[in-house]
């Protein structure tokens, strides 16, 4: 399938550009790796230092508003739009851990204004700079230090894959980990079945999805699921474990730092860190 | 358009009840009741596992062979732009060449209108029996239940929609009616309702139960004193009609009784032979992965005086049935869709659940959006909301629908409306009120953090919770709730930038 008939468009030379020249970066930590996984977010902080960035966590942040874009409330949804864009103006790049949230940044924000506005034009100036973690480092060349023994499966989110056309990127990353072996999962293009609010409005279909992904995971003989949302790893570790299914989840960025070794616990398996 | 018979037949038994009400019926569209149904129904989800190896993965073949395949479909999403930007214009050309050639154009506001022209056409030839080639339109208006009302029988000539008739069913996809049917049901429904059936007749594989089929039906045609099939295309420049079929039974429909009639929508004409041939190219492939579909047919007008068969008489029911409304709105691009399937065949829920659950006559992604435009919001709210946004079908649409975009559109119309359940109301306004308070949004982010990991103890994710209503039951009803792992990102870090800073 080309890249073309998967809605997707190469990165444009300004893209990588901009992502290797950017020097003062904001993460956009997300609501969901806020509340349950700070890890990630610290992990994200790790990977971006050690790109050579400069990293700040804009204090005001709280969801992008995609919850409130899919569910219809399109007053919500601007408003933490505009939010969002006053936040992250003055950066190089804004990081986020999540290619669902980063699509809404990216790919969406635009559409909540009038064509012609000022919003429209600060909305797609952000959507210029906005980027998922894996990218960016993938764009920056970023090195890879970390380590991670045994096989893995890429769960490639809808929005990463759709929304953001990315699929070699977090690859790429993968790829520069000592001791992993990354496994392909079959029908890797179907949705896992969380959808935000869908997994809570229509669960019994939701879990039927997240069944066929977690056994295509374990056919692949992996011990791991990473992926680059937390919301899609939240549903699959849950179901996981409601099944008893021996599978361990990890965020991206959590492999990309190395903290999956020695003490790194998966989603929800232990009470975390503190 | 036709799926070969062959994806109706294959598996084991198993019930299915009817799922469809009227068109015209007003009661709510309990989705997730139906889906839960669908789920725990073996057959059916044995039968639904044709349609990856049967749709996708042909689809996938048929555009590895075209590798201009993507260019093929932004032509066809501008060629069909274009006539939605003139419609007015072609439609008038469409009609005035039919009627150059002694065809007859009847023109329908709605589905009361269409089926009182298509029972006008049927008295005056005083038809007993009408065969019908495949035409979701008709579902669209209800027109079996109807004309039978009448005294006339109705005969479905598609095998998959002959099976779905015999069955007391409606059909559960556009292009292959009985999807849902196992092959025991059909041999079920064959010797239940074909008269003279010996028996001891064979039914048990496929072949036997096609020749059945065709000895039955065969019969039928000459009977039939009216023929009425849908049209996949008009062509404006002509006159034309375009029937796409894998059986061939749209054309007997069409040339074996006196008098044809061909139901169609407005948005199905296009400008000219040569942007017929554009859609056609995407047409098949992108429906069973067919680079042309068995029978193509372009029709025009009755028979004339040196033809060696076809209808004495040829009429065309145009029916607009709330599609003009919208032509100048957010919901234009629908009017692109040319029925091929494919977002319900890449469609996750669909391919899960099928096309009943959804209620009323058009399911999967692109039904979801036009059940609302054709029905009303206020009972259907549930369809746009039964998605994961995944985004497959607009990446396989050859059309170019954004169809994730036009779900939200509806949903965005559901909230305006306040039809979302009190609960959901309230629990995201109050979210959203937080979120534009980052101060006490962190507060409430601490409280839910600190009161989720203590009752996680070290399982580390949750079983219950002491509130198992709404979301948070639905959540927990199949899956584990992973616990946060302690303070809040945001709160570790202000007090590590605390720490450095002193
Ligand atoms: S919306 Fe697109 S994919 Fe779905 S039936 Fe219509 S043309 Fe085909």
């Amino acid at each position: 399938m080309t890249a073309q008939s998967m809605g997707q468009s190469p990165p444009t030379p300004d893209r990588s550009e901009r992502a290797r020249q950017a020097t003062h970066v904001a993460l956009a930590v997300t609501c969901l790796v806020d509340l349950f996984r700070p890890r990630v977010g610290f992990a994200a902080v790790t990977l971006l230092e050690a790109a050579g960035c400069a990293v700040s966590v804009p204090d005001g942040q709280t969801c992008c508003g995609q919850p409130a874009q899919n569910a219809g409330r399109a007053a919500d949804a601007a408003d933490l739009a505009r939010r969002a864009m006053a936040l992250y103006g003055g950066f190089d790049a804004v990081v986020v851990p999540s290619g669902s949230c980063a699509g809404t940044m990216r790919r969406h924000y635009a559409g909540f204004f009038p064509a012609g506005s000022e919003e429209r034009a600060a909305a797609q100036d952000l959507a210029r700079r906005t980027y998922e973690l894996s990218e960016f480092l993938a764009l920056r060349g970023a090195a890879v230090r970390a380590r991670f023994d045994g096989r893995v499966t890429l769960h490639d989110s809808c929005s990463c894959r759709r929304d953001m056309g990315l699929h070699g990127e977090p690859r790429q990353m993968l790829a520069g980990v000592a001791g992993l072996e990354l496994c392909e999962i079959a029908d890797g293009e179907e949705c896992c079945g969380f959808g935000g609010t869908f997994a809570v409005k229509n669960p019994d279909v939701s879990l039927n999805m997240a069944g066929s992904k977690l056994d295509a995971a374990e056919a692949t003989q992996a011990g791991a699921v990473v992926a680059a949302d937390l919301g899609c790893l939240l549903h699959l570790a849950g179901a996981a474990r409601r099944q008893g299914r021996p599978l361990r989840f990890f965020h991206i960025a959590e492999v990309l730092a190395g903290q999956t070794c020695d003490a790194g616990t998966g989603i929800g398996e232990d009470g975390g860190d503190d | 358009m036709t799926e070969a018979p062959t994806a109706a037949l294959g598996a084991a038994p198993g019930p299915l009840r009817q799922r469809q009400p009227h068109p015209d019926a007003q009661a709510p569209l309990a989705f997730g009741a139906h889906a839960r149904e669908a789920l725990a129904n073996a057959n059916l989800q044995r039968a639904l596992h044709h349609v990856k190896e049967g749709f996708q993965d042909k689809r996938l073949a048929a555009m590895d062979r075209l590798p201009e395949f993507d260019a093929l479909r932004d032509a066809a999403r501008d060629i069909k732009d274009h006539v939605l930007a003139h419609l007015d214009i072609y439609l008038e050309r469409f009609a005035t060449a039919v009627e150059a050639r002694g065809g007859h154009v009847h023109w329908a506001r709605d589905a009361a209108e269409a089926r009182a022209m298509v029972l006008d056409i049927c008295r005056r030839e005083n038809a007993r029996t009408v065969t019908k080639g495949k035409s979701m339109v008709a579902e669209e208006i209800g027109l079996n239940p109807f004309l039978e009302e009448n005294g006339i029988e109705p005969v479905e000539t598609d095998l998959g929609e002959y099976i779905v008739q015999l069955r007391g069913e409606t059909p559960s996809h556009i292009i292959a009616p009985a999807i849902h049917v196992v092959k025991e049901e059909i041999a079920d429904a064959f010797r239940r309702e074909h008269e003279g059936l010996a028996p001891e007749r064979d039914l048990t594989d496929r072949r036997a139960l096609l020749d059945e089929a065709r000895v039955v039906l065969r019969r039928r045609y000459f009977q039939a004193d009216v023929g009425i099939t849908g049209a996949n295309f008009l062509v404006a420049e002509t006159g034309s009609g375009v029937i796409v079929t894998n059986e061939g039974n749209g054309d007997m429909t069409r040339t074996l009784p006196r008098v044809h009639v061909a139901l169609a929508t407005i948005e199905k004409i296009v400008p000219t032979l040569d942007d017929l041939a554009v859609l056609l190219r995407v047409l098949a492939r992108s429906a069973t992965g067919q680079d042309f579909s068995t029978y193509t047919t372009v029709y025009t007008g009755a028979r004339r005086p040196d033809d060696p068969d076809g209808p004495e008489a040829f009429h065309v029911v145009l029916l607009d049935n709330g599609r003009s409304a919208l032509l100048g709105g957010e919901l234009r691009e629908v009017l692109r869709c040319i029925r091929c399937g494919a977002c319900m065949n890449h469609c996750p829920v669909y391919q899960r659940v099928g096309g009943h659950a959804y209620g009323w006559v058009y399911p999967g992604p692109i039904g979801a959006i036009m059940t609302p435009a054709l029905t009303a919001i206020a009972t259907s709210h549930p369809l746009p909301n039964a998605s994961t946004l995944c985004g497959r079908c607009e990446e396989v649409c050859p059309v170019r629908i954004p169809l994730p975009k036009l779900l939200r559109y509806w949903r965005t119309e559901a909230a305006a409306a306040g039809l979302p359940p009190l609960a959901e109301r309230l629990g995201l306004t109050l979210w959203a009120w937080l979120a534009r308070r980052p101060a006490l949004y962190r507060l409430a982010v601490r409280q839910i953090a600190r009161r989720l990991k203590a009752r996680a103890g070290d399982r580390g994710a949750l079983r219950r919770l002491p509130l198992m209503g709404g979301w948070a039951g639905h959540w927990l009803q199949g899956r584990d709730l992973p616990a946060p792992q302690g303070r809040s990102f945001m709160d570790q870090w202000r007090a590590q930038k605390k720490g450095t800073r002193l």
